[in-house]
């Protein structure tokens, strides 16, 4: 072709176009992304409310105050309990119901639809369902409880009210935000895992069983080390979708009872966007962004490295 | 490497009937776990307001003959209708912004560009782990400074901020995918790199394409916390808001209406989204593979 007679070499023009190709993307992202994380930084370091207009310099003010805070560090200490306790869980249960769904069973097309509605549905929507399967009066675990004599006369295991107050006792509230964590994110560790069991030639299984391994032989030491890469993407991926999640805490208890189950991210939306302290709001949030960075830098090269 | 089936069966080992009877359970166990709370909205969305608030009432199933009141009382006396097309537009505008920007900017990363392309698609990918949750307080700033606070477009411009990078990383997997070969051979036939781009390899990333209009979808209508601070009218609120701050009214729950609500808005949502979980897991777990 006559025009491709340029002054820029194929590969000159290549570059270009690559560069012209991804820009577009890279601008949005970096302008939207980047403005904001920058004027977090700068809010935090100010003196900074909704209605106010002028921005006060107060340097780390914002952060030494919430220190002292004992609410703040009570959110702190939730925010890592929460996330921790869900991880364990979804790791345990993901890895043993992968390994179910690994045999054929009858109707699989609707147990997966089913095993998997609990991350599919929208998290806001699905717990206004816990709302009200934990609710103080017509909880149907409670109906559930009384009807096994477990709760609702005196000496019964769950106490002798008519209802257990899932949502109303602090550590029965923490214990149910772990376990709708759990319950939500439980499907996508599942199938996470899966895909590496999957993954799992299987000849280096049989030759296994053939040299004579038993069935927990080949799981702890041939499948599961191969597993380790998989299971870094869940923890990873567990982690950042729980440890940054405002939408349980926030439909299931607001914080309560008495900032019970407070945690950062509904803390800075309670104190930022409601208060009004916009400064102290991003301070808070701002918490988040080490340990967010902490953990994804090491997880993904541990999870990069070990890739033979 | 990107469309492994991750529910494949294994070779039948469970032929013993005790065996296989365990299998059914454990299995039937954790169905009964996830899909309890669905299945109680269910029930609830079709129980007269008596039988909801008996306490002694069985919650899993009738004590009273079944109504459509719920939804009678959601769909005409509550704005439900406009929360779902606010969901609708918002999420149209953002898988067609989606689009535009991801698609090219997968290519250009995953064929065109040497070394940087992979660096780069990592950097991408990392930005999509920044949570909305850090960004939410000074990025309703930014909204106001653009005259967009109480509009649907406040959140058209902001979900393509994780859809983008997100989608991206996808789509470079799928590109990936497809043999250089291809593209060369068009080349030879006179196409430049632009209209090889265009006319041979977009058809062939048409799955690809299709799970970036299916995510970009499902995750700008699950989003909560962006919707939550930027959007207070409630005739522009989309479905994830609206049924937890509209329906619920300070401590009066009208649990039939509510319960409706989320199911209603939830299935079509997780149906879409159950369809293409595999190209999601292909997608997540690249970034130990690569």
């Amino acid at each position: 072709m006559a025009r491709t007679r340029s002054p820029l070499s194929l590969a000159q023009r290549d570059t270009l176009l690559a560069l012209g190709m991804v820009m577009p993307a890279i601008l949005y992202i970096t302008l939207l992304l980047g403005i904001p994380i920058i004027l977090a930084v700068v809010y935090s370091l100010n003196d900074v409310t909704t209605g106010g207009t002028a921005m006060r310099y107060i340097g780390l003010e914002n952060f030494t105050a919430l220190l002292d805070t004992p609410d703040f560090m009570r959110a702190i200490g939730n925010t890592f309990n929460i996330t921790l306790s869900t991880l364990v869980g979804v790791l345990v249960l993901g890895t043993i119901q992968a390994e179910l769904l690994m045999r054929p069973v009858r109707g699989k097309w609707l147990i997966r639809f089913l095993i998997l509605l609990p991350w599919t549905a929208p998290a806001s929507l699905s717990a206004i369902a816990w709302l009200w399967m934990l609710d103080s009066t017509f909880s149907p675990i409670d109906w559930m409880l009384r009807g096994m004599g477990l709760l609702g006369h005196p000496g019964a295991l769950f106490g002798d009210f008519d209802n257990t107050f899932w949502l109303g006792r602090s550590g029965l509230a923490l214990f149910s935000i772990i376990l709708v964590n759990i319950w939500r994110l439980l499907p996508l560790g599942t199938v996470i895992i899966l895909a590496g069991l999957n993954g799992v030639p299987r000849d280096i299984v049989e030759q296994a069983q053939i040299d004579g391994a038993g069935y927990f032989r080949r799981l702890f030491q041939v499948i599961l080390p191969m597993l380790i890469p998989v299971f870094g993407v869940t923890i990873l991926f567990t982690f950042v979708f729980v440890f940054t999640d405002i939408a349980t805490v926030f439909i299931l208890t607001r914080g309560g009872p008495a900032n019970a189950t407070q945690v950062l991210p509904t803390l800075a939306f309670f104190t930022g966007v409601q208060g009004g302290s916009l400064g102290r709001g991003a301070a808070t949030a701002l918490f988040l962004l080490p340990v967010l960075a902490a953990v994804s830098i090491l997880t993904l090269s541990l999870i990069r490295r070990r890739e033979i | 490497m990107t469309n492994e089936p991750t529910m494949q069966a294994e070779p039948a080992r469970a032929r013993h009937p005790a065996r296989r009877g365990g299998l059914y359970l454990a299995t039937a166990l954790f169905v009964v776990f996830s899909a309890l709370p669905f299945y109680v909205m269910l029930i609830t969305t079709f129980k007269t307001q008596a039988d909801i608030f008996t306490p002694t009432a069985n919650p899993f199933w009738f004590s009273g003959p079944p109504t459509l009141d719920n939804l009678r009382l959601l769909f005409e006396q509550t704005l439900f209708v406009q929360w779902l097309w606010n969901t609708l537009l918002v999420g149209v505008a953002v898988v067609a912004i989606t689009l535009v920007l991801a698609v090219p900017a997968a290519y250009g990363l995953a064929r065109i560009a040497g070394g940087w392309g992979e660096t780069l698609g990592i950097g991408i990918f990392l930005s999509y782990l920044v949570p909305p949750t850090l960004l939410f307080i000074p990025f309703s700033k930014v909204i106001a400074f653009l005259g967009l606070q109480n509009s649907l477009w406040a959140l058209v411009v902001a979900y393509p901020t994780f859809t983008v990078p997100f989608c991206t990383w996808l789509l470079m997997g799928f590109f990936k995918g497809i043999p250089r070969d291809i593209e060369e051979q068009a080349m030879i036939d006179g196409h430049d790199r632009w209209s090889a781009f265009l006319h041979v390899v977009l058809p062939l990333a048409l799955p690809g394409l299709m799970t970036v209009v299916v995510f970009a979808f499902t995750l700008s209508s699950s989003e909560f916390i962006y919707a939550l601070a930027f959007v207070t009218h409630s005739a522009d609120k989309t479905i994830s808001i609206a049924v937890p701050t509209e329906l619920i009214r300070g401590d009066v729950y009208h649990w039939g209406p509510l319960l409706a609500g989320a199911l209603i808005a939830s299935i079509p949502i997780a149906v879409l989204y159950t369809f293409f979980i595999d190209q999601l897991v292909a997608g997540l777990t690249a970034v130990a593979r690569d």
